[in-house]
């Protein structure tokens, strides 16, 4: 079959991987140091969610890969492979039959279960990184609660563009304590991380962190009194199947200024237009 | 002026290796009293600043605060949590170097609201309103508050530095000689605002410097150090009028006069 260890890693490494991830559980939004592995990716391309997924793997998972919402980029489709290969699991792009679900830079926009676990590719994990750039003060404020600092680069934001301009990223409070980089995934899909069914894994590979979210887990995103959080989305609605609330991405049509917005999620898009739902752009 | 001194510090000794940074310093300082702690260049100032504002473990002797809430307490027995907190509420600490003290990618404003931000202050009109007026105070102009420091002068990024130390109230400020590397006509305008700025606020101040004008200018008492002795301490005048001490008689007697 293959000459590979159960999806790719071997034991020992996932044992020390899972480890991790329990541990993450047990205190939700803290940063678990773990020893990353070298992958047969690049750093970036999501080596830290393909430990962690590798980690959580069964033979009976069914497994989905998301990449910016779509099932067929480049990324999605070679972590796909990747573990069809060295795992032999079977895949799926369907959201409700994935019992896995790694994903990069977005949510999923229908209703996860208690059955799925979601892991997240995060580039840096560390939400104060760029006010402050010193590691071993970042653990000290996190220790300590000291997260006024978060709130110094959203007043920045409302200061220099009249409003929170934090578009991706956004930081989140977890259970009132410990602050956290929901991975790039943008603001619109913040609410979802909270009181989510699924269990959320985040991988950081080249920064060699883990974090998690349990299922039913409280995350309130930071604002302000007078500005509060809002999860925003482009105006529209989705031009291939209509729908009016899901994310959507701005897509150049022609050299003349045309464009169109779809849904960034294609397996959502897809599904609603074999029940026969229709935007304006559709064919 | 109460009777219970604000901070009373009991035979403070630093030591690096065998060389002595301060020993056995001991002074109280009231409410609303300024003090000035001078000598040269590696006589102990700033170690002795340093430990006093937590920023250094002294290897002997203590640190009494007389906190707000819970009276004269250790401040080297503290939790870090609650040393941390006092920094950043009752205390202030005024680096030499502003950029030491600001953080330069950031503008003026949340630079003074950082401290705001940092106890729970959560409402942008009410953190931006202070922050200009204490722009104001500094006599920083309202127009530049969404600038970042880097585009001010030394002496700007100074007062900022104060401004974003005062904006929540302190009680006890130290200032590690908050006029050098300034030229004399901007020094002599920090000064006339600190000056006034301790007057009106009923600060409290420790000042090290090696200016012997700015002691004389800003501090109620003083503290003569060398090797990391103290050598003579009394009244800023009587000291600097009457030296007794030969390192001090020194220290006056080497002020170019013009």
């Amino acid at each position: 079959m293959t000459d590979y260890n159960f999806a790719y890693l071997d034991e020992q490494t996932k044992r020390m991987i899972r480890r991790a991830i329990l541990k993450g559980l047990a205190v939700p939004g803290y940063q678990v140091p773990f020893a990353s592995r070298e992958m047969p990716m690049p750093y970036g391309w999501g080596t830290g969610g393909v430990q962690v997924s590798a980690a959580v793997m069964t033979t009976d998972d069914q497994f989905k890969v998301i990449d910016q919402g779509a099932d067929d980029t480049t990324n999605a489709v070679s972590i796909r492979s990747f573990f069809e290969r060295t795992a032999g699991v079977a895949t799926t792009t369907q959201t409700a039959e994935a019992t896995v679900i790694q994903t990069r830079h977005r949510i999923p926009e229908q209703d996860l279960t208690e059955d799925q676990i979601l892991v997240y590719q995060v580039p840096i994990p560390e939400p104060l990184r760029f006010l402050e750039p010193r590691e071993s003060e970042t653990r000290k404020m996190h220790s300590l609660e000291e997260y006024g600092l978060m709130h110094v680069k959203l007043y920045e934001d409302i200061s220099r563009h009249g409003h929170i301009a934090t578009s991706y990223a956004y930081p989140v409070k977890v259970e009132g304590r410990y602050v956290m980089d929901p991975s790039p995934i943008p603001k619109f899909d913040n609410p979802k991380l909270s009181d989510c069914p699924a269990i959320q894994l985040f991988g950081a590979g080249r920064e060699q962190r883990i974090y998690a979210l349990p299922p039913y887990t409280q995350v309130v995103s930071l604002d302000f009194e007078d500005h509060p959080f809002v999860a925003s989305k482009a105006d529209h609605p989705c031009g291939l199947c209509g729908v009016e609330d899901s994310y959507l991405d701005e897509v150049i049509i022609d050299d003349a200024g045309g464009r169109m917005f779809v849904c960034s999620d294609t397996d959502y898009c897809t599904a609603r237009q074999a029940d026969g739902f229709k935007g304006k752009d559709a064919a | 002026m109460t009777d219970t001194a604000l901070l009373s510090v009991r035979g403070v000794t630093k030591r690096y290796g065998a060389h002595i940074g301060c020993a056995d310093v001991s002074f109280d300082l009231y409410p609303g009293e300024v003090m000035g702690i001078v000598g040269e260049s590696g006589s102990g100032k700033s170690t002795l600043l340093n430990c006093m504002a937590g920023h250094l473990a002294p290897d002997a002797g203590q640190v009494v605060f007389d906190t707000a809430v819970d009276g004269p307490c250790d401040t080297l027995q503290m939790s870090e949590p609650e040393r941390r907190m006092l920094s950043r509420t009752d205390w202030a600490f005024v680096h030499q170097h502003a950029r030491d003290g600001l953080r330069m990618g950031v503008s003026a404003g949340g630079n003074v609201g950082e401290r705001l931000m940092a106890v729970g202050a959560r409402h942008y009109g009410d953190i931006r309103g202070s922050a200009i007026d204490w722009l104001g105070r500094v006599e920083i102009d309202e127009t530049r508050v969404d600038d970042r420091p880097t585009t001010f002068s030394g002496g700007m990024q100074q007062r900022l530095q104060i401004a974003r130390n005062l904006v929540t109230g302190p009680r006890l400020v130290f200032m590690d000689e908050p006029t050098g590397g300034l030229d004399v006509s901007v020094q002599a305008r920090l000064l006339d605002m600190i000056r006034s700025l301790v007057r009106d606020m009923g600060l409290s101040a420790i000042i090290v410097t090696h200016d012997l004008a700015v002691v004389r200018l800003l501090a109620d008492r003083l503290m003569v150090m060398k090797s990391g002795h103290v050598v003579e301490a009394g009244l800023t005048d009587q000291v600097l009028d009457d030296p007794q001490h030969a390192y001090t008689q020194l220290l006056v007697s080497s002020i170019l006069q013009v």
